[in-house]
């Protein structure tokens, strides 16, 4: 219970550490909580921005996806506009192609009659001059009445 | 009965004997065997314990904080750095609290303040005739474990911190506004006697009541562990006893050592505070 040199001893003791802690313990601490806060602060101010990133990006999704559904409708719409066009186009055509060939075959039936009757007019004549000769050998000499049966033949 | 009061009274004093190195009377240069030896020793001897223990704990505090400091990154702590910030947090936010100026002295001490106050104060609850025991096997007379129940402590950093009032009063006021403040109020120039008087008390009271204040709750603890040891001695009874007032005294005064490192450092803070106002 004396007091003595340890009070001195104490306080020089005291002074040194206080001097070693300001030196070497507080700084590196307070700065690494200062650095730590400062890292929270940071990841805290980009995660709000990676929020709103975020929503700009789905705001701008959601605005493509607008476009590109009207852009489609607008290319089937075409498509459709088209395609009706095209059926139209092949309809004509086809009805065009139907009454050339119907002409054509009426033509060619009318060619075909006639020249069926052409067939049948030769042959009626050659038959009606063999039936003639047959009837009239004698008096009808085919030469001599050559005029008279290519006019028959005509009139047939 | 005389016998036993006798021993009594020695097992006290021999608890409240610090292990004193100095002159002795006779010239030789040694360990005092006895309270007179080392009551005659005078001023120029030193209590080997309170300094080997202050030394051993600060460095221990130091060690163990310089380690956290030396590895500490702003990425996730470990155990170690962990507890340590979780300290610093504590201080630094009490320093804010109380002290308005700036300066960078301020905190480190408070931390230095309360984690050696701290360490030296938990050697209370070391039981009390553990480390006496060890040390009188190994032929060491004398050994007080709590350096804070030395006045020698105590009152050796009060006084490390009046000085350092006093140098953040003169600083920030100068010689002239620190002996103004001192000589000039309460009652103004016409009681300038009156104001140095109770200035110069209030002044004075601060060393004296941050030592005081420490040293006797931890004294007064101390004494009452020694009391409770002496019952371990007297019977089956006596010792169930003792031993439960031991732990019961030793679970209030994890509060009690715990308060007085703070109530230290925050006295501390205040008082350097006062010394970098100017107002007035």
């Amino acid at each position: 219970m004396n007091i003595n040199l340890t009070l001195i001893g104490q306080s020089i003791t005291f002074a040194i550490f206080v001097w070693f802690c300001m030196k070497f313990i507080w700084p590196p601490i307070v700065n690494a909580l200062d650095a730590r806060r400062k890292q929270i602060a940071d990841g805290l101010a980009a995660a709000d921005r990676g929020k709103h990133e975020l929503e700009l990006a789905a705001r701008r999704a959601s605005e493509s996806l607008h476009d590109a559904k009207q852009k489609a409708a607008e290319i089937i719409a075409q498509a459709e506009k088209r395609a009706a066009q095209v059926i139209d186009e092949a309809k004509t055509a086809a009805k065009e192609e139907g009454d050339r060939m119907i002409l054509a075959a009426k033509a060619e039936i009318v060619q075909e009659s006639h020249r069926a009757r052409e067939a049948l007019r030769g042959e009626i004549a050659g038959l009606v001059v063999a039936g003639a000769s047959k009837v009239l050998r004698r008096e009808v000499d085919a030469k001599a009445h050559a005029d008279l049966l290519e006019a028959v033949k005509n009139e047939l | 009965m005389a016998a036993e009061a006798h021993t009594s009274s020695e097992y006290i004093k021999h608890h409240l004997q610090n292990l004193t190195f100095g002159q002795h009377p006779d010239g030789t240069w040694g360990i005092a065997q006895s309270a007179e030896q080392a009551r005659e020793m005078g001023f120029w001897a030193v209590h080997l314990d309170t300094l080997g223990m202050s030394i051993l704990l600060g460095a221990l505090f130091l060690f163990l904080f310089r380690k956290a400091a030396a590895g500490a990154t702003a990425g996730i702590p470990g155990g170690l750095q962990n507890f340590v910030e979780w300290v610093v947090e504590f201080v630094d936010s009490s320093v804010k609290g109380s002290f308005s100026g700036r300066n960078p002295l301020v905190a480190p001490l408070a931390l230095t303040i309360f984690i050696w106050i701290f360490l030296l104060n938990l050697m209370d609850l070391v039981p009390i005739d553990w480390i006496p025991g060890l040390m009188a096997a190994l032929g060491v007379p004398y050994f007080k474990l709590v350096p804070t129940t030395d006045p020698n402590a105590t009152f050796g950093m009060a006084i490390a911190v009046f000085f350092l009032v006093l140098y953040y009063s003169i600083k920030m006021k100068g010689v002239g506004g620190f002996a103004a403040e001192l000589s000039l109020q309460p009652f103004g120039k016409w009681g300038l006697p009156a104001n140095l008087l109770l200035e110069g008390v209030n002044l004075i009271a601060k060393p004296i009541s941050l030592a005081l204040r420490l040293f006797g709750n931890l004294y007064a603890g101390e004494m009452i562990f020694i009391l409770i040891a002496l019952m371990f001695s007297g019977g089956a009874v006596l010792f169930l006893t003792g031993g439960i007032l031991q732990w019961a005294w030793a679970v209030f005064h994890v509060l009690i050592i715990t308060l007085q490192a703070f109530i230290f450092m925050t006295l501390t803070i205040v008082y350097l505070d006062m010394a970098h106002q100017e107002h007035h």
